[in-house]
């Protein structure tokens, strides 16, 4: 398999957020800003590489009766090296997305990952695969974030346009976050079927 | 924390509601909410599930984690918990109840993976409830997911009528409605 189609893939044919609607929570729990997206997305990431790295070594020494469960134990085990390292390097991002970091281990997209390419490819590609998924579950992130930043408070990353106090505040609260994802989604259906 | 058990019921389900202003459990309020009937199996199940969680997850926080002071494992072994409570639950049915069994019965292993319940142990432990007070919020926040569940299927269930764009159809529209149910309920903020 072309080692860059992996990546790709995970980018736009296999989008986890717009295409195969996977780990919709976080996706609308924590995409107030673009900055907190991207943090939840990079950590997600994180524990996406490292766990189909780690599940796709293990693979073959893992009886088929107690895969799910082992999977989720290592899931489980980064996790929590990411949540204890967040909280000692970015205590901020760590409070902002709150309880969603420990939720990192109900995410479908990573036990999904786990079963459906790294209990079948080797080490690198199952790297590659976590690295694709997880560009696209950041890039995705980061849009949503950025779209309800600019529109609910006047600002991106951080930086206000000084205009906050024009705009509709209801799309960085919750029902700014259903409505944006689902417009964006129509937006990605549109452009991906021309 | 002194919080009246009225406020945490009337919290958990209206002003916070755990689906539509805590984000959690979106992946069943998507995929099953189709039809009311099988939402009110759902919520049932997860309620059900969610109130024996919360007990089992406060009894290990505190005799076990907190004593040994290994609070850190609490990610690892409360997905554990849940998980195998969710097939004791299973398996315990099938034997005493075969007819709640047959009702719940597709619901039960979709529920490992639904983050409501693994989000609900986590904040009650960072709430610092006591025993009855975290057994109240899970069971209030179950009636909240499952409230949630069976309004918007009933929402969908109209919506299967009506002539929706192209690429509104599916997840896009159900994503908006909800959007719109979100805002209703933010009427409710304040209240508590």
């Amino acid at each position: 398999m072309n080692k860059l189609k992996i990546i790709l893939s995970g980018i736009v044919k296999n989008n986890p957020t717009f295409v195969l609607v996977l780990g919709m929570c976080p996706t609308l729990g924590t995409t107030t800003s673009a900055e907190n997206g991207m943090g939840m997305g990079l950590a997600t990431m994180a524990v996406l590489i490292l766990s189909n790295l780690v599940i796709s070594l293990v693979k073959n020494i893992i009886p088929d009766k107690v895969r799910i469960p082992a999977f989720i134990v290592i899931i489980a085990s980064f996790v929590t090296i990411i949540q204890m390292l967040m909280q000692a390097f970015v205590p901020a991002l760590y409070a902002s997305l709150g309880v969603f970091i420990p939720l990192i281990v109900v995410n479908c997209i990573i036990l999904g990952r786990a079963e459906a390419f790294a209990s079948k490819n080797n080490a690198f590609d199952s790297m590659l695969d976590g690295i694709g998924i997880g560009l696209g579950f950041t890039l995705s992130l980061t849009v949503i974030g950025a779209v309800r930043e600019v529109l609910g408070s006047g600002a991106i990353f951080g930086y206000s346009f000084g205009i906050a106090d024009y705009m509709p505040l209801i799309f960085v609260l919750a029902p700014g976050a259903f409505l944006v994802l689902g417009y964006l989604m129509v937006l990605f259906n549109k452009l991906a079927k021309k | 924390m002194e919080l009246s058990y009225f406020a945490i019921i009337i919290g958990a389900i209206f002003v916070n509601n755990v689906v539509l202003a805590q984000f959690l459990g979106i992946c069943p309020f998507l995929g099953v909410s189709s039809k009311v009937e099988t939402s009110l199996g759902m919520g049932a199940a997860v309620t059900f599930v969610m109130a024996i969680a919360s007990v089992v997850a406060w009894l290990i926080q505190t005799y076990v984690l907190v004593p040994l002071d290994i609070v850190y494992m609490q990610t690892i072994v409360f997905i554990l918990v849940i998980a195998a409570l969710v097939q004791m639950v299973e398996i315990i049915l099938k034997k005493v109840s075969p007819s709640l069994y047959q009702a719940l019965g597709i619901f039960l292993p979709l529920i490992t993976t639904n983050c409501a319940v693994l989000g609900v142990a986590i904040l009650m432990i960072q709430k610092e409830f006591n025993l009855l007070q975290s057994v109240t919020y899970s069971v209030a926040t179950a009636l909240g997911f499952a409230l949630a569940l069976v309004l918007f299927a009933g929402i969908r269930e109209r919506l299967d009528f009506e002539d929706v764009p192209k690429a509104f159809k599916g997840v896009p529209i159900a994503l908006i409605t909800a959007g719109i149910l979100a805002m209703a309920f933010m009427g409710f903020s304040g209240l508590v």
